[in-house]
């Protein structure tokens, strides 16, 4: 098991080193820089300011400088918020966008393995249809039309919950959280169906019934450990999306999140800002995956020996 | 009586309409007795029983009609919940294939334990205590320990005595056993016929065998009843039916059952005649991935034989004996470590690449299953085509009366040529797999199991279709197979494998008379007889 764990975390660090390296000459690319504005700095403040984030010295040599801070665990000053460093930011913007990720896989989960399974259960009837045609439409619509339309639907015409902000008036956290689970809820319906399916017909589910269990003893405890498996194994890509993936969200409903200061960022080439949520969001995408591989490969026991085997 | 079925129909709702599966069946089994129900594959043997159960789906499957009296309560008008009541409690099941009727994610006492606690309204420890005492009873030693290992750490046969031992916990009175020892080796299913029989006659219940093997059902049924495409077609006191049928159907079944020595022996081995394939201390391993430390499995361990041109050398072994490997190592279709293989004066393991082509050529294989082993995407002409043009054995003018050559030869219609394999049966799809062996004009064939997935009539067909092709083509055969009656009937000589050892060689006929191994009779004794 350690050894499993340890073997995949060496296998991260060439992943990452890559997507450092890339995203660091890639926003260099792009046109214009940080102290770029639309009113022009005076060319000798703008000189003392480049001076200041070593913007002065050749690319490789700030590659260099800024790989070797990253190695101490510093993520450099944010080039736009002067006097913040961009792990304060980050530590500011995450637990926002943690929380939000976790009610929307909470909802996903809930309302994806629940439509998924029900609909396993009466395959090719209204209960697979209707679900599963839901799903499809939760699959092809984007968050930024989802969301506007339950503000609309929700906010302004019914009054039920208000459109805006993060944790300052009741309710206020339950539209985004939908908007945000809605496309993985139809993810997982869709999983979860297959899944199950492929379960209820294997042969130990016939001897379930025979021993005469009840029909949802059968489907419970027998049919949805097994049927689950490809939703624990999308688990991990589906949380580090969610968390990667949710500035449309902040941005619609106004969550002082992690996702806004990342797109800010980018619009604001503030550099170290980008390569920061950048290096700090993979990291948390490479974590969630092997999470969830551990898990799926415990919940089988025939490979849960495996992993025991591959600690000794 | 115990139980009795009348009149029992039941369809299925397909895409060609509603076919009858079982058509007024009408029987009985009563305590103390085992009713044996054979027939071949979709005679409707298993769903004449799963029917009684609810355990047919509805739809596509309908009850159309008929009443089965269990205690004198009909099982086909009781409501869900009543049914769930008497299924797994009064009446018990176990299956044919062990290693997928249980559960792999929970633990074999927790399986052990379910029809107890929702039947009986146990607790778990007083479960417990009856469940270990059933697994002492059904021979799984160390059942404290076993009650918390998961399925796949058990054999198939540990894995079966699981499933006895689980049907019986609730003490029921009918047990119906479907196909329970087809998945097992001969060995292993001797043992599990006595359990059955020792546990079915100490606690006095009915039980109904289901089997297409006849020599099992003679082995343990006091009643039979022989069904085909839904009908009973005979039924009574064993002996009689099987061995005094009345029926046509009954007695083609039990002719085609291979038995005794070759019926077909119109060709007499040429004795003395050249070796055509000599091998010699011939190792084969490959890494057992099935789980995460991946270990090196020595399949065959310095094995030697010759084979003798024209003749039919079985090789016979239970399941994990290496006998496909060593088929496989000597057409080099996987890498051998050490040893040698000769062919006809040539050593195999020495060519590479271009040169290997040849003998390719000459060389073929069937396997057993003609399902998986024909691509479902190539219509019998592109599969028998390939081989003719690739070996330049054909041009684009000749192939096509080629392949109808090749079909004639294996007993297919000209007319099929241009479908897919499946749109024919088992046996069909296996006569192609044998006119694509064929093909190449090889002199030497490897067959793996070639009719261990038919019915007993299309086997018996099979076995004279290679029979004939054999004198026809003259023919060499290493025979592959685990089923002892079968190599009896077909081969010349056989050899007999165990954990990757050749562990006698001989004459069939001698082996049988008089096998020099230990391991040999216990093989031979544990083979049911008709």
């Amino acid at each position: 098991m350690v050894r499993f764990i340890a073997l995949r975390l060496l296998q991260a660090i060439p992943v990452l080193f890559v997507v450092i390296s890339a995203t660091f000459f890639l926003v260099r690319q792009a046109p214009g820089g940080p102290f770029d504005a639309e009113k022009p700095v005076i060319p000798a403040v703008k000189r003392a300011l480049e001076a200041k984030y070593n913007l002065d010295q050749s690319l490789w040599q700030q590659y260099l400088s800024y790989m070797g801070d990253l190695l101490q665990g510093d993520l450099g000053p944010s080039f736009k918020y002067p006097g913040w460093a961009v792990q304060d930011l980050i530590g500011s913007g995450f637990p926002v966008t943690a929380e939000l990720g976790i009610y929307a896989l909470l909802i996903a989960l809930l309302i994806g393995t629940t439509a998924g399974v029900l609909a396993a259960l009466k395959p090719n009837s209204a209960q697979d249809y209707v679900p599963m045609s839901v799903a499809m439409i939760g699959i092809c619509m984007p968050t930024f039309l989802l969301g506007p339309l339950l503000v609309l639907v929700f906010g302004i015409w019914l009054e039920w919950l208000p459109i805006s902000g993060w944790g300052d008036l009741p309710g206020d956290k339950i539209l985004p959280s939908i908007t945000l689970g809605a496309a993985y809820a139809a993810y997982v319906a869709r999983l979860s169906r297959g899944g199950m399916l492929e379960v209820l017909s294997q042969d130990y589910i016939r001897t379930a019934r025979a021993k005469g269990l009840p029909e949802h003893v059968v489907v419970l405890k027998h049919a949805l450990r097994g049927g689950l498996v490809p939703v624990v194994a999308y688990l991990g890509p589906a949380f580090a999306g969610l968390l990667s993936g949710s500035f449309v969200v902040e941005t619609i409903f106004q969550i002082p999140g992690l996702g806004r200061f990342y797109v800010q960022a980018a619009f604001n080439r503030d550099y170290t800002m980008i390569l920061g949520t950048t290096i700090f969001l993979s990291t948390l995408i490479v974590l969630f995956n092997l999470l969830s591989d551990v898990i799926a490969t415990w919940m089988n026991p025939r490979l849960r020996d495996g992993l025991r085997g591959g600690s000794q | 009586m115990l139980l009795q079925v009348d009149n029992l129909s039941v369809s299925f709702a397909t895409r060609n309409g509603v076919q009858a599966a079982v058509k007024n069946v009408s029987y009985s089994v009563d305590k103390g007795q085992i009713l044996g129900i054979v027939g071949e594959s979709g005679s409707g043997k298993s769903v004449s029983c799963y029917s009684l159960l609810g355990l047919i789906p509805q739809p596509p499957g309908r009850i159309d009609s008929g009443t089965a009296l269990f205690n004198g309560e009909d099982l086909l008008k009781l409501s869900p919940a009543r049914q769930r009541d008497i299924r797994g409690n009064r009446i018990a099941m176990i299956f044919q294939d062990p290693m997928t009727s249980l559960n792999p994610f929970l633990s074999i006492g927790e399986q052990l334990l379910e029809p107890l606690v929702y039947h009986h309204d146990c607790s778990r420890a007083e479960a417990r205590s009856r469940a270990l005492q059933l697994l002492d009873e059904v021979g799984i030693v160390d059942g404290e320990r076993k009650f918390s290992s998961f399925p796949h750490e058990f054999s198939g046969g540990m894995r079966q005595r699981v499933m006895i031992a689980m049907a019986l916990i609730t003490e029921p009175e009918l047990l119906i056993a479907d196909e329970p020892t087809t998945a097992l080796d001969v060995t292993i299913q001797a043992q599990i016929l006595r359990l059955i029989a020792d546990l079915q006659s100490r606690h006095n219940i009915g039980v109904i065998f289901i089997s297409h093997d006849l020599a099992v059902v003679n082995q343990l049924a006091d009643h039979v009843l022989v069904m085909n495409k839904g009908e009973i077609v005979e039924a009574g006191p064993g002996e009689r039916v099987l061995h005094k049928p009345q029926q046509a159907y009954t007695q083609t079944l039990i002719a085609s059952t291979p038995r005794g020595a070759k019926i077909a022996s119109g060709r007499e081995r040429e004795r003395d005649s050249e070796t055509l394939v000599s091998v010699r201390s011939l190792s084969t391993s490959f890494v057992d991935y099935s789980s995460h430390a991946a270990k090196r499995v020595r399949a065959v361990n310095d094995v030697s034989f010759d084979l003798y041109r024209g003749e039919i050398l079985g090789l016979v072994g239970e399941s994990g004996s290496g006998k496909s490997t060593l088929g496989r190592s000597i057409l080099r279709l996987v890498n051998v470590d050490e040893g040698t293989i000769e062919y006809d004066g040539v050593d195999l393991l020495a060519l590479q690449g271009n040169d290997l082509m040849p003998y390719r050529q000459r060389m073929q294989m069937i396997f057993q299953d003609p399902f998986a082993s024909l691509n479902p995407r190539m219509t019998i002409y592109d599969a028998l085509a390939e081989p003719l043009l690739y070996h330049g054995l054909a041009n684009r003018q000749s192939v096509q009366s080629a392949v109808l050559q090749l079909m004639d030869d294996v007993g297919l219609e000209g007319r099929f040529i241009r479908k897919y394999p499946h749109e024919f049966s088992g046996g069909q799809r296996q006569r192609i797999a044998i006119a694509r062996a064929l093909a190449t004009g090889p002199e030497f064939i490897v067959t793996d199991e070639p009719v261990s997935a038919l019915d007993v009539t299309v086997q018996k067909q099979i076995l004279e279709l290679l029979l004939a092709l054999v004198a026809k083509h003259n023919l060499s055969m290493l025979f592959i197979s685990h089923d002892l009656s079968v190599v009896r009937y077909l081969c010349d000589r056989v050899l007999v494998m165990r954990q990757a050892s050749i562990i006698e060689a001989g004459d069939v006929e001698n082996v049988w008379r008089d096998p020099a191994s230990d391991y040999t009779r216990q093989l031979l004794a544990s083979a049911p007889v008709l």
